[in-house]
């Protein structure tokens, strides 16, 4: 994903411009998801500042995807902002996985980064956190690969609304979602108890789809949790 | 509820999930099991919607030899573990799936 190097040498400048390059291959993953999305709001009725709105002020795709759909089908509000919750359950897991190397900084930075704390920014930061710890101005390249992802994510919404009914419908572009995330998981699976989290995480998500708001969502990712942990006492 | 009290109460509620334990991680001891269960949050929680992104179709499991994209999500595994390249992972994959649509569907 990034090139290591020492990271007491580097800038802050320099450390935010290795996180936006240790983003930018995602990016081409990312851009088509944000365009889709872009394409789903202005055929589910949802105005363009709305549309456009909603890529800053709730950042989070497949929330927004699910609420287009849901908007389409004249779900309560309170109904949607429920699923919105719920299908983002998951950042808190984030939240906790991250806290630790962002401890010490000013509050300023914490509320920055909880805001850009998506799936891929987290996947990125995490990577370069676990190779680099925490010390220097690690910071900074989490700032940079969160804003280069926020960047990505609001150009794209952009092309979307007005670009995206030029898209072929048999353009299979959603599959860049699971595609993105293949290219995080797979190479980070450098032990059994990984990789048991990651099978047990998939396997249950599949046996528990059917729950309402995709509450499996977060019962498979606890299976898979467990499941890791199991694994590494017991080798 | 207007949609932009939704997008409101949805954005501030997805912050908040996001900020809950940066906030309160040095102001509360969390317990050792809990801190080492927090490696596996990545390959737990991404496999999970991987998983589901490949083997749901409408709402049921599509499980098959005809699923182009079970076949190219497992192409693309066998890329990523090998090169450990982002970008050719993406693009094989994608590029699997369009082969593949021609000749299944």
């Amino acid at each position: 994903m990034t090139t290591s190097s020492p990271a007491e040498s580097l800038t802050n400048r320099q450390q935010f411009w290795r996180g936006v390059r240790g983003v930018l291959p995602i990016l081409l993953g990312v851009f088509p998801f944000g365009m889709i999305y872009g394409a789903l709001a202005r055929q589910s009725g949802i105005s363009v500042p709305a549309a456009q709105a909603m890529s800053s002020i709730v950042f989070a795709g497949s929330a927004q995807f699910i609420t287009t759909q849901l908007v389409r089908l004249a779900t309560p509000g309170i109904m949607i902002v429920l699923t919105i919750a719920v299908v983002n359950l998951r950042h808190a897991l984030y939240s906790a996985s991250i806290a630790g190397f962002v401890q010490n900084l000013p509050s300023h930075w914490k509320l920055i980064l909880a805001y850009l704390l998506t799936d891929e920014a987290y996947a990125v930061a995490i990577t370069n956190y676990n190779r680099e710890g925490a010390q220097g101005n690690q910071h900074w390249f989490f700032l940079g690969a969160g804003l280069g992802l926020w960047s990505c994510w609001q150009l794209s919404t952009f092309m979307g609304i007005f670009l995206g009914t030029l898209i072929p419908p048999h353009w299979p572009l959603d599959f860049a979602l699971p595609l993105t995330f293949i290219a995080l998981v797979v190479p980070n699976l450098k032990d059994s108890a990984a990789t048991t989290a990651a099978l047990v995480g998939g396997i249950v998500a599949i046996l528990t789809f059917s729950l309402p708001y995709r509450l499996g969502l977060i019962v498979a990712a606890l299976a898979g949790i467990l499941a890791g942990l199991w694994m590494e006492k017991t080798p | 509820m207007n949609l932009w009290m939704v997008m409101l109460a949805g954005g501030l509620l997805t912050f908040l999930t996001r900020l809950s334990f940066i906030w309160l991680f040095d102001r509360l001891t969390l317990p050792r099991l809990f801190r080492r269960a927090l490696r596996f949050v990545p390959p737990a929680v991404l496999s999970v919607i991987i998983f589901q992104e490949l083997l749901i179709r409408d709402g049921s499991l599509f499980l098959s030899i005809s699923n182009a994209r079970l076949l190219a999500g497992i192409l693309a595994m066998g890329v990523a573990w090998r090169t450990r390249n982002t970008l050719l992972t993406i693009i094989v994959g994608m590029a699997a799936l369009l082969f593949l649509q021609i000749f299944i569907s």
